[in-house]
């Protein structure tokens, strides 16, 4: 028997096991990897950051007794109808078609009941959501589906949406799984056909256009409504501008660890830059136009606690969108499902299949069995109370830092755990007083 | 006959006059001079109004409009009629690109030529062009009919969904998954139709009809080329 003492066999760091079963899946199919959710690599991200608290020089506000307030106005550049929330936290743009019926109710009766706004998507307004969403914005995209101007006007604001950080520079993708007839019917398609969504709006391009188009917006909405323009993190210093200069009463940046329904796994790791890394030159964008806090900037791309919303409000934003996290809050990705997610190979909290219409929580289904599972009253009071937590973990932390308003967070109440965060959000590195590409050394 | 005058009344005020016309205005006839290129003319109408714009329009003229009928004397910028609901838009002179984009209803006719994208993305709006349209037209056009008495530019109809295409003239090619198909009596009827009711001097028989050959509806690696 041969005692020679044998080298554990060692995975390759560039053929890892993940990347080889990319390869052989690529191989079988012909046709690159699809599916939800944002992107799931390590990025530097508000984990990277902490809030220095009070001192001697910073006095802390008393919890529980001394006010806080979370009360956010947008639109208060030229609409007349600016939208006021009670929190600082909103639910991001997710289609009908993407997600079911029920689970459009509950985002939407979730969100009123914690006083803050929801978001359509890219397959129109459908009457359960308008009537179950107290403040509702209306997603004004590419592709048009549904787009009438009769929602335009029952809508509470119009989000122009230009880009999303999952697939900055990528149309829509919902496929034929999820075409049921009602699907097809709003968006004007033959049933279970694979739908591809445009990339760039049919009748306009560039800022120029832009502003045009959203002149005809105001025009046929009597200038009521705040208009937002979304944004996907690209080149956010410049689109920031732009979409001002377009005339803009919103902008809303979102990261590339902002989710989607359905895209192309090569297009969500790959292009778009990390949510930490587009707040500073937005924020920087709107001081050098004399725009901050008139313009306002709502952030998204990898919300989860209220430590990140008042990190993302200390750089700068004026409030932040949730889209994942609320799912989650939904009940997406229970463990509670674990057998049937194992019967999908794959685990809770890992499915990202969204597309597949197979959702074992009922959640990104149109499968009419499926989506009685979720209860949208229950699923609402959830979310109801995950909107809750961020509030006052947000308010704690305000609090903290001596702050009577989460507006009145500033970066220099943060500081950095890495070099990479320190550069990408503008705040020194913890111990030292160096802003990496800014303050020399 | 009521007329606005464009040279002292604003964009907003003219807008908001047309739009509160009720449905049973007995002020059906309007007027607008001096229009001189303004963007977003007579947009969001909802009342069976009949507008005269005399002289040129800007973007998006008639955008989104319901019931009206909406007549340009002149020529009319980028967008117009875009996402039509219904009603009728006419434009004497040339039409710029994407002219009745994401329509989803009513009917555009355009007397000269229309440029690019004309009914990109169209839903349900019937299209009828006395001259020639450019490249991209009927761009991912979804349902409705594009009507070209003239002829069509390049890459007519790519990734066309069920919109009907009908051309008189020449087309310089079609784009991805778009086939040239047969004229069945029930496609005779839809041209004769558009035709008597757009004005149109042509017979149904001197066109050509173009749809999807659906291969690209549900993806297949064999197709991968035509993405």
């Amino acid at each position: 028997m041969d005692k020679t003492p044998q080298t554990k066999p060692r995975d390759s760091w560039t053929f890892s096991p993940e990347i080889n079963s990319e390869i052989r899946r690529a191989a079988a199919t012909g046709i690159y990897d699809i599916r939800g959710g944002g992107a799931k690599r390590r990025v530097p991200h508000f984990d990277d950051l902490l809030f220095l608290g009070a001192s001697i020089s910073r006095y802390p506000l008393e919890g529980y007794r001394e006010k806080c307030d979370t009360t956010v106005v947008l639109g208060t550049r030229f609409a007349k109808k600016p939208i006021e929330l009670k929190t600082p936290v909103t639910i991001a743009g997710m289609s009908f078609g993407a997600l079911s019926g029920p689970a459009k109710e509950a985002l939407g009766r979730g969100a009123t009941m914690a006083g803050t706004s929801t978001t359509t998507g890219d397959g129109g307004m459908t009457d359960e959501e308008r009537g179950h969403s107290e403040k509702l914005v209306y997603q004004y995209l590419p592709s048009r589906y549904g787009m009438n101007p009769d929602d335009l006007r029952r809508a509470d604001a119009i989000e122009i949406v230009v880009g999303q950080g999952a697939k900055p520079g990528g149309g829509g993708m919902l496929l034929g799984q999820k075409i049921t007839q009602r699907v097809a019917n709003m968006r004007n398609l033959p049933v279970g056909i694979d739908q591809r969504s445009a990339c760039r709006h049919p009748d306009w391009t560039g800022p120029d256009d832009l502003e045009i188009k959203i002149l005809e917006i105001r025009e046929i909405t009597g200038w009521e409504k705040p208009i937002y323009v979304k944004i996907g993190g690209a080149r956010p210093y410049y689109d920031t501008a732009l979409a001002v200069k377009a005339g803009a009463d919103v902008v809303v940046l979102d990261g590339m660890q902002g989710g989607t329904a359905a895209t192309q796994d090569v297009f969500i790791e790959h292009v778009g830059q990390p949510t930490l890394a587009c707040i500073r030159p937005a924020v920087k964008a709107l001081q050098d136009l004399g725009m901050h806090r008139k313009v306002q900037l709502i952030v998204s791309g990898g919300i989860r606690t209220g430590a990140d919303v008042a990190k993302a409000l200390a750089l700068g934003a004026d409030a932040v969108a949730i889209g994942t996290a609320a799912l989650i809050a939904l009940g997406e990705n229970d463990p509670k499902w674990s057998a049937e997610y194992a019967a999908l190979g794959t685990t809770a909290d890992a499915y990202d299949d969204w597309h597949e219409g197979k959702d074992p929580a009922g959640i990104t289904t149109q499968d009419a069995e499926l989506m009685k599972r979720l209860d949208p009253v229950e699923a609402a009071r959830r979310l109801r109370n995950y909107l809750a937590v961020l509030t006052l973990e947000c308010q704690t932390i305000a609090r903290a830092c001596g702050k009577s308003h989460v507006h009145n967070l500033e970066p220099e109440d943060l500081c950095a755990l890495t070099i990479e965060a320190a550069a990408m959000a503008g705040v020194p590195l913890a111990g030292t007083d160096w802003i990496p590409g800014k303050s020399g050394l | 006959m009521q007329t606005i005058d464009m040279a002292t009344t604003p964009l907003r005020e003219l807008n908001a006059m047309l739009q509160a016309q009720a449905a049973k205005t007995n002020q059906t006839a309007w007027a607008i001079e001096n229009p001189r290129g303004a963007h977003a003319v007579a947009v969001g109408l909802d009342a069976p109004i009949e507008v005269t714009v005399k002289g040129s329009t800007g973007y998006y003229c008639a955008g989104m409009n319901k019931q009206a009928t909406v007549h340009v004397t002149g020529s009319a910028g980028p967008g117009v009629a875009e996402n039509m609901m219904s009603g009728t838009v006419i434009i004497e002179g040339d039409a710029s690109q994407y002219a009745g984009a994401t329509g989803h209803g009513g009917l555009l006719v355009i007397k000269g030529n229309a440029s690019s994208r004309c009914g990109i993305s169209m839903k349900g709006i019937n299209i009828v062009v006395y001259g020639n349209v450019g490249h991209m037209s009927a761009f991912m056009a979804q349902s409705g009919n594009l009507v070209v008495l003239g002829d069509a530019g390049d890459a007519l109809g790519d990734s066309l969904y069920e919109a009907g295409l009908f051309v008189r003239g020449s087309v310089k090619s079609l784009g991805s998954d778009c086939i040239e198909k047969e004229m069945r009596p029930e496609h005779i009827a839809i041209l004769t139709d558009l035709l008597a009711r757009s004005g149109a001097d042509a017979k149904p028989e001197e066109f050509k009809r173009y749809g999807s050959a659906r291969k690209l509806y549900n993806f297949h690696v064999d197709h991968a080329g035509a993405y």
